[in-house]
């Protein structure tokens, strides 16, 4: 059942590093992950991967295999010819730490700058009512573990770290979407969609989509209604005009 | 002297998951500055994991539900060893720590006027699991993380700063608690990535790093679970309580063998999920013990009824306690009735539309399809039981989740009692939150209350930075160099085999034998490389509190002559009265050892309020106690 199964890490720091070939055995059922655990256990005990759940759980051991992003742990060694050799390296649009592992804190960074959720002031603990059909949206969102690989995917700022400032990423973009839809979030985020998170950045090529682990529908559910309600807003006739009414009196 | 990077913080809660963040908002929210510090990034944590549900009596789904119904059920699952009044807060609190999740956010599943719903789980006697289909955990973590972002939003505005009085220190280690004195003063320990040293001065302590799991080479359980936070504690000078306890979940997935041991949730057979043998038969019927006898349906038929008339009906005996469903499907197995894996088969095909178990357990679907190519709207699963959390933990005080060393608090999965000899299912959550919030306030009032801070000695943390790299130094005193990787395997698979499921005194012995040869060869550890990001290192690090851990388990094993909860011994098959009342307790001796040797003694627990013992009737409670314990019960002198 097992065979030797060959492999191609890229190893080092922020400094340098290259690809190195593994020979490693695999066996029925297994997936990337088991393989780099037994690197570790037998070969380069001090190989750096970051893991967790190992069950596709928990969003920690994102990596690119064969250039694409992927969980370690839920990649099936049997997608794989016995013979082909898989190439496994650190997210792209992140700096690396080490080996497999590498800095993920502008995710960290614009969680932050996402303004949280806003209940409304005379509704207590105990009195929400909310209807299946009204939460069903933003559950969909919050089905989100975390792996940063629509991040690390979206050409925004895959090869542009100019862009990182301004832009928050499909995941962060996804998370205005949610409270934006949450039926009891009474603040309004439209417009610091828009001007402070970047999303007229996206232009809807839908591969934050493809890598999504959890097939959460990114791109249709979350970020194209939020181009439209941003749309409504800001391009409204009438609102346009209030505004340009009421500009001068301070309003 | 060692560099070591210094912070100081009224509070340091160790474990970001749900225990420790709920403790974090807490504490903070008292106005005091708050340090997290956990071992994953911010947001990964173990709860992450949990699937079914929080209970709660909110009474949305039968309104028959209440505390004091809630508080029965879980001293019943804990087979009456319990600490009482951990559970009586525990089932009172519960509905407020929910309804308070919604307003940081939260999004459960609803009922039909808009209410959170509410679903069936093992040992409850109405539908009481707060859920979010099947991936619970993730919401409430997710959504503590997001009000800890939205604390720290609030000291963005009012500082300048959003890290002035929270801060997250992710991918980092505590190897150390220093004192001074008797009380807490300290927490040393290294950064992951870097591998450098960091200090946090502080007179308050929370341990919340979860359970033991990685002791066992069959487990639900996270690379996490080394029990890093008993062993602090042990060697901090406090007591762990309940160790032999052990809670084997009855239904994990068995193939393929990478994935052994990954969970399938409880609510699998909340939601109409059946088990069966290789026969074909639903072989629960056959397994209702004695104290159950009258609780559960002795037949199909009602077992059915009971999904849509649960005030008819008795409940089916698949939702009997963990303990007990575990037992059973460990037995059938034995017996040759097991599925070709070496497991039983868990069907949910045959009894819901294949739409519906989509919506109601997506990832369950989502698992199987993608790790062992199993379709479960058209085919049973094949499930068998795997190590999923540890009832015993540090002894606190119920009210302020204090320990015994001033200074140091612990909840969640690390603290001991509240469970008693096994846990029900989705008692977990709510036990996360309650507690959780308790220590944030027990710590906030104790460092309210000193006067002094107690110091950080150099010596300390100079002793502290030499054990933590010792593994670099190469084997020592003729002992002969050991690989970290292959010491754990040895330490798992003596777990598994000798001190799993079903124990017996011999094999218990050869297990403590093993883990003597394994704290020999401890000191021969050697790790290749440097300090940056090394998981060799980390693993030498945390093998030590697995040994630690371990050696309790073993040694409270084998003193607990009967079977009661998660302690099933083949030589005493039977719950002994005499031993409902007894709590054996682990300790070590002050050493400068980092393995030090461990102490079990057995010691009485206070016997519960008459108001609490008198919600249940006589007859449930001769099952459990002694003659001369309910001399007192009203019923008895009437």
């Amino acid at each position: 059942m097992g065979y030797q199964a060959k492999l191609r890490v890229w190893r080092g720091d922020d400094g340098s590093g290259d690809l190195q070939d593994f020979t490693v055995e695999a066996n029925e059922g297994e997936v990337v992950l088991d393989l780099i655990h037994r690197l570790q256990a037998t070969q380069v005990p001090d190989l750096a991967v970051r893991w967790n759940c190992k069950a596709g759980k928990c969003g920690s051991c994102s990596a690119e295999v064969n250039g694409r992003p992927r969980l370690l742990c839920m990649t099936r060694m049997s997608i794989f010819s016995e013979d082909e050799t898989i190439t496994v390296t650190p997210m792209r649009t992140f700096p690396v730490i080490r080996d497999l592992v590498t800095d993920v804190s502008y995710n960290y960074t614009k969680a932050r700058e996402i303004p949280s959720f806003t209940p409304p002031e005379d509704l207590k603990p105990g009195e929400y009512r909310m209807q299946q059909v009204d939460v069903q949206r933003s559950q969909e969102f919050r089905k989100c573990i975390e792996c940063f690989l629509c991040q690390d995917t979206c050409h925004v700022i895959r090869d542009h770290e100019e862009n990182k400032t301004a832009f928050a990423g499909p995941r962060y973009l996804m998370r205005i979407a949610e409270l934006e839809m949450h039926p009891l979030d009474v603040a309004d985020r439209r417009n610091e969609a828009q001007t402070d998170h970047g999303l007229g950045y996206c232009n809807i090529t839908k591969c934050c989509t493809e890598v999504c682990p959890e097939n959460i529908h990114i791109t249709d559910n979350a970020l194209i209604p939020m181009k439209e309600r941003v749309a409504d807003r800001r391009y409204d006739p009438i609102v346009w005009l209030g505004n340009k009414l009421f500009r001068r009196n301070g309003g | 002297m060692t560099e070591v990077e210094r912070h100081s913080y009224d509070v340091v809660v160790i474990g970001a998951g749900g225990a420790g963040l709920r403790a974090v908002i807490e504490a903070r929210q008292r106005g005091l500055s708050v340090a997290v510090v956990c071992k994953s990034l911010f947001g990964k944590a173990h709860t992450v994991m949990a699937e079914g549900g929080c209970a709660a009596s909110m009474g949305n789904a039968n309104a028959g539900d209440n505390w004091q119904v809630h508080f029965r059920d879980t001293m019943r699952g804990g087979k009456f060893l319990n600490n009482w009044r951990m559970a009586e807060l525990h089932a009172k609190e519960a509905p407020d720590r929910v309804w308070e999740l919604e307003t940081y956010g939260a999004l459960f599943d609803r009922t039909a006027d808009g209410r959170i719903s509410q679903r069936n789980f093992g040992g409850h006697t109405y539908p009481r699991l707060a859920h979010v289909g099947d991936r619970t955990g993730l919401e409430l973590i997710r959504t503590m993380q997001q009000k800890i972002v939205s604390l720290q939003q609030e000291d963005q505005k009012r500082y300048g700063d959003y890290e002035a009085k929270l801060k997250v220190f992710a991918e980092c280690t505590v190897t150390e608690l220093l004192k001074e004195d008797g009380r807490i003063s300290g927490a040393f320990g290294y950064w992951r990535e870097s591998g450098r040293f960091i200090l946090f001065e502080t007179p308050a302590v929370v341990l919340a790093t979860g359970g033991i799991g990685k002791s066992f080479k069959v487990t639900s359980n996270s690379w996490e679970y080394t029990g890093d936070g008993h062993a602090l504690a042990l060697r901090a000078g406090a007591d762990l309580i309940n160790m032999e306890f052990v809670q084997f979940h009855p239904t994990g997935m068995v193939w393929p063998p990478s994935v052994k041991g990954i969970l399938v949730t409880e609510g699998v057979r909340g939601d109409g999920g059946v088990l069966k043998n290789s026969q074909g038969e639903r072989f629960m019927f056959r397994y209702i013990p004695d104290v159950f006898k009258g609780q559960y349906a002795d037949n199909e038929a009602e077992a059915d009824r009971w999904y849509d008339d649960a005030d008819k009906n008795r409940r089916t005996p698949d939702l009997l306690p963990r303990d007990e469903v575990a037992r059973a499907i460990n037995t059938e197995v034995k017996e040759g009735r097991g599925s070709p894996h070496g497991g039983v088969f868990l069907d949910i095909a045959s009894r819901l539309p294949a739409d519906e178990i989509r919506r109601r357990l997506p990832s369950m679907y989502h698992q199987f399809k993608e790790l062992a190519d199993v379709d479960i709207t058209k085919e049973p699963m094949e499930v068998g039981p795997t190590c999923h959390y540890v009832m015993g933990g540090i002894e606190v005080d119920p009210d302020t989740a204090a320990s015994s060393v001033p200074g140091l608090f612990a909840a969640g999965e690390c603290s001991g009692g509240m469970h008693g000899s096994n846990r029900l299912g989705g008692n977990s959550l709510s036990d996360l939150l309650v507690f959780g919030r308790r220590a944030g306030l027990g710590a906030a009032s104790y460092v309210e209350s000193l006067e002094r801070r107690p110091k950080v000695a150099d010596a300390d943390v100079t002793a502290a930075a030499r054990t933590a790299v010792a593994p670099f130094d190469g084997a020592r005193d003729g002992v002969a160099e050991e690989n970290p990787y292959t010491l754990h395997t040895e330490l798992q698979q003596s777990m598994n085999d000798l001190v799993g499921i079903i124990r017996k005194s011999d094999e218990m012995q050869k297990a403590i034998d093993k883990l003597a040869e394994i704290r020999r060869r401890i000191c021969g550890v050697t790790v290749e490389g440097h300090r940056q990001y090394n998981p060799g290192w980390h693993l030498a690090l945390d093998l030590r509190n697995m040994l630690l851990v371990s050696e309790c388990v073993a040694h409270a094993a084998l003193r607990r002559t009967e079977s009661r909860g998660g302690h099933t011994r083949d030589d005493h098959p039977q719950m002994d009265a005499q031993w409902r009342n007894k709590l054996l307790v682990c300790s070590v001796a002050d050493s400068d050892e980092v393995v030090p040797d461990v102490t079990i003694a057995a010691k009485p627990q206070e016997p519960m309020r008459q108001d609490l013992l008198e919600l249940f009737e006589l007859s449930e409670l001769e099952k459990y106690y002694t003659e001369d314990e309910l001399a007192d019960h009203p019923e008895r002198k009437a």
